[in-house]
């Protein structure tokens, strides 16, 4: 009974914030300000049109998707053959390469915003998704190899052996047979993949000229006098594809984490 | 059974080595480069040596101090945040159901949290704790706490710490969840019939299972909270005063503010050495703790 | 260690069974004796588990009585009931000594120290674990876990009865034969009720004193190895029990004769005439046919003659049915004009699969 309560409590915490925000992007500017009301008294959808006829809003969440899409892709086809690598072999340096690679996942962001910034000035991507999404890949590339390690090693290797055996050829043995075992560790991937990339606000601000959807927002926070209900609005919109992404892999969530490797 | 040895499985590690060394290595020698610079401007650079890590390392010294202070505020907001989110992490996952409707409801709104962009969590923690407008801000201020995370050290830690935990939390309960029920329902059973207290049965089987993911929940919140940056501005924005200014804000400000190249490599490279030299503390206990378990796991596979 | 019984015991997991589908075990009484040693034989699903878990605790039956020595515990929580159970897959507290394992039940129990030790120290004796009690519990072997859960419940003096639920199933083939005499062994020395669920025939039939076998939700019957093999009480238990089954064949019986596809077969007994709404079969294990020549016995077609080294079983078709046969290792079974012939002692009636007596 306790454990119920307790949830509950927890449940409810995790809710509010997010609640509040909602309920602030149907009020209007003055009802926010004068008025304290759990539901908006006066529900207006102006929040919401100003972001669908502004095609400066439109474009960020267009611009911001694009690049978490790209950097999703990016690292998992590069991920997964390096992933097969760690997973079945002993070769030079692999253990320190792991760990190197690990390093960049656990690097500070900080670090790094300004010398992306030159280096992507320097080779003439600046303000593009491209240089988002590659820029990305330095914590997602590791993590991504990370999580695909860990369902690789619980794949049998004489799943392998065999396949040799009967002839497959190892681009056509990890198309047709190894990758459709491990689909729920590139679901899980792909998931973490997009998630991270979708959060990250320092990069997509620093390699953009206010392109991405993180960033017009901060913009519009520090415009002259902030629009409470227009930020508000635009917040709730960035939340549907993330709750979107965990409604589809909800079943997956628990077998990722359950190989520890997020 | 031992991995075979198998060099060319390097051009498979390839894609991998060159993407992350294109991000990771050039910007290092960048951010070398520069610290041992100084500049007056219009990119006209001069030898500065290891000046730079001088300053950074004297806490007499106007950077030095100023970062030694941002590394304080880091480590004790790393600490805090981990006294809280690991118990109320492990208790939550304690309490999570099982099976039924209700775990795909306790996942997803769990998992919320951590896929709401980091600036939209800054924004809805901003209004939440505002005293006008915040549902949280309002009523504390209402039970007559002087409340206000602009201009007051203590609700401006208050309201970062919380909203940390609002945000994390909930990762070290689903891994724990994760661990919890890698353990089959057999063990509940044999505890039960076996009469052991609820503490026993955490102490017996629930914390052996956690204390894997434990380790890597907390390297991960220990990292992740080391270098956070972007709630924090969003919120206080570093304040009030310094109050709230951590490592990375505190590089941002000096790297992109200010353009001190010098200063802010400097930082950022003794800034990465500290978070390294943790990581690979971590990484060596994680591989040793992992090291007996792999002969009895390849064991019981083959029985 | 307790009389176990199970009065007018039925269990459906649905709300409101109507169908007898819907059952996952029908009624049934039963009666477990003191220091038996019991297994619950079947195939996958037929509820012997169903019936473990209501014995444990785990399940509280839709209707019916569970007794221990007359005392009612239908009801009771599993840690109330004072037994032991002995998984499929090993349960060992992985963190914990094997000594530490074994004085767990005790610990939790509030026993005093000295107690604990001289228990842990006689059961560890028993198992023939003594060297190991100071080791790691999760370093070792799966049979050697499955000792110490089995030890974690003889441990305590208080047990009613050690439930197994199929313990060898990760165990090596080679380990699975000395573990099961070891069995055997604990329990005459420990005089404890065991029951033992399983559905390798081998296993039930060396472990038990006594064999219950399930099909379907319904206990078909009880018996000790040697009734179940001379005269199965279903053709289920015929198929189920022994290699190959028995084999059962539809006929028609009168008197002290029966007749399988026109030819004639002598029944050791005489029979009431059955209502001719049944289906009649005669049951025959292939023990009990032999070779024979001439024109006595059924005319058969011998399709394969499998040789197992000890002896052949005779793959063979009586007009379709396929119908087998053993004969000795030296005997050589001719391509043409077989004929078996049947122990008329050793051949049964069934009627709707159940045993028809004479």
């Amino acid at each position: 009974m306790s454990r119920r309560v307790i949830l509950t409590a927890y449940l409810v915490f995790l809710m509010l914030p997010i609640y509040w925000l909602i309920n602030m992007s149907f009020k209007d500017n003055t009802e926010i300000t004068n008025t304290m009301s759990l539901f908006p008294l006066h529900p207006t959808l102006k929040n919401y049109g100003e972001i669908f006829t502004n095609v400066t809003w439109y474009r960020g969440f267009q611009f911001s998707l694009t690049y978490v899409v790209l950097n999703t892709l990016i690292s998992l086809a590069v991920a997964l053959p390096a992933a097969y690598a760690f997973s079945r072999y002993r070769f030079l340096g692999d253990k320190h390469l792991f760990f190197w690679l690990l390093t960049n996942r656990m690097a500070p962001p900080a670090v790094f915003a300004l010398p992306f910034f030159n280096l992507y000035s320097a080779v003439g991507l600046f303000d593009t998704s491209w240089a988002v999404a590659l820029a990305h890949c330095i914590f997602n590339v590791p993590l991504a190899v990370w999580i695909l390690e860990g369902f690789m090693s619980g794949v049998p290797r004489e799943i392998d052996e065999t396949a040799y055996l009967d002839g497959y050829s190892f681009p056509r043995f990890f198309v047709r047979i190894f990758i459709p075992l491990i689909a729920n560790g590139i679901g899980v991937a792909a998931f973490f993949c997009f998630m991270f990339s979708w959060v990250e606000l320092l990069f997509s601000r620093t390699l953009t000229n206010n392109q991405s959807i993180s960033s017009i927002m901060t913009r519009t926070v520090s415009a002259a006098g902030i629009d409470w209900g227009l930020l508000a609005a635009a917040g709730v919109l960035t939340l549907i594809p993330g709750a979107l992404v965990i409604w589809f892999v909800r079943d997956y969530i628990a077998k990722g984490f359950a190989l520890g490797r997020v | 059974m031992e991995k075979p040895l198998n060099n060319r499985a390097w051009f498979l590690v390839m894609p991998v080595a060159l993407i992350v060394a294109f991000n990771a290595i050039l910007p290092l020698m960048t951010v070398v480069n520069y610290s041992v610079q100084d500049t007056f401007g219009n990119n006209q650079f001069f030898w500065n040596g290891t000046g730079w890590f001088k300053d950074l390392l004297d806490p007499n010294a106007e950077l030095g101090g100023r970062f030694l202070a941002a590394l304080g505020r880091n480590v004790s907001f790393s600490l805090i945040i981990l006294s809280i989110e690991v118990p109320l992490g492990i208790l939550v996952s304690l309490c999570m159901p099982k099976k039924g409707p209700g775990v795909a409801a306790c996942l997803v709104i769990m998992a919320l949290p951590l896929l709401v962009p980091w600036n939209v969590v800054g924004t809805i923690w901003q209004i939440f704790a505002r005293t006008d407008i915040g549902l949280l801000g309002w009523t504390v201020s209402h039970l007559g706490i002087n409340y206000n995370y602009t201009n007051e050290f203590f609700s401006a830690w208050f309201t970062i710490i919380l909203m940390d935990v609002w945000h994390w939390t909930s990762l070290i309960a689903l891994l724990c969840y994760a661990g919890l029920k890698s353990s089959p329902d057999a063990f509940y059973q044999a505890a039960r019939i076996d009469g052991a207290s609820r503490w026993s049965v955490f102490r017996a089987i629930e914390l052996p299972k956690l204390n894997r993911v434990l380790l890597i929940g907390v390297l991960l919140r220990f990292m992740d909270s080391f270098m956070i940056y972007t709630e924090p501005f969003v919120v206080t924005g570093g304040g009030p005063g310094n109050s709230t200014t951590g490592v990375s804000i505190d590089l941002v400000k000096i790297a992109l503010g200010q353009f001190d190249l010098g200063k802010a490599a400097a930082m950022s490279i003794v800034y990465n050495l500290i978070i390294l030299s943790t990581c690979w503390v971590f990484y060596t206990v994680m591989t040793n703790v992992d090291a007996p378990d792999r002969p009895r796991d390849a064991k019981d596979g083959a029985l | 260690m307790a009389r176990l019984e199970l009065r007018d015991l039925s269990h459906s997991y649905k709300p409101n069974p109507v169908e007898p589908a819907d059952w996952a075990l029908k009624p049934m009484t039963m009666i477990w004796e003191d220091g038996g040693a019991y297994a619950l034989l079947g195939p996958s699903g037929c509820g012997k588990t169903s019936l473990l878990n209501i014995l444990s605790g785990l399940v509280i039956p839709s209707r019916g009585k569970v007794l221990f020595d007359d005392v009612d515990v239908t009801t009771l929580p599993t840690e109330q009931r004072n037994i032991a159970q002995v998984f499929q897959f090993p349960v060992i507290y992985d963190t914990m000594t094997v000594e530490q394992n074994l004085a767990f039940p005790l610990r939790n129990r509030g026993v005093e120290p000295a107690k604990i030790d001289a228990r842990v120290k006689e059961v560890a004796a028993m198992l023939e674990l003594t060297g190991d009690l100071k080791r790691k519990a999760s370093g070792l072997t799966a049979d050697m876990k499955q000792k110490i859960s089995l030890g974690r419940g003889l441990v305590r003096e208080d047990v009613r009865a050690v439930l197994f639920d199929e313990p060898l199933t990760v165990i090596d083939p080679h380990l699975k034969w000395q573990l099961r005499a070891e069995l055997k062994r604990v329990h005459r020395q420990s005089k404890t009720t065991m029951v033992y669920v399983t559905h390798d025939q081998t296993e039930a039939l060396t472990f038990a004193d006594k064999v219950v076998v399930m099909y379907d939700g319904d206990v078909v019957q009880v018996g000790t190895p040697q009734q179940l093999f001379e005269e199965p009480a279903h053709t289920f238990v015929g198929h189920f029990i022994g290699s190959p089954g028995m084999n059962v064949l539809p006929a028609s019986v009168a008197g002290g004769v029966a007749h399988i596809k026109g030819n004639e077969i002598l029944l050791g007994r005489s029979y009431q005439p059955i209502d001719s709404a049944k289906r009649v079969e005669i049951g025959v294990r292939p023990e009990f046919l032999r070779l024979g020549s001439g024109t006595e016995g059924l005319p058969v077609t011998v399709k394969r003659v499998e040789d197992t080294g000890r002896q052949k079983i005779i793959r063979a078709e009586l007009d379709g049915l396929p119908i087998a046969a053993l004969a000795h290792e030296d005997e050589t079974v001719p391509a043409s004009g077989v004929r078996l012939i049947a122990d008329p002692a050793r051949v049964h009636v069934y009627a709707d699969g159940q045993l028809v007596r004479a």
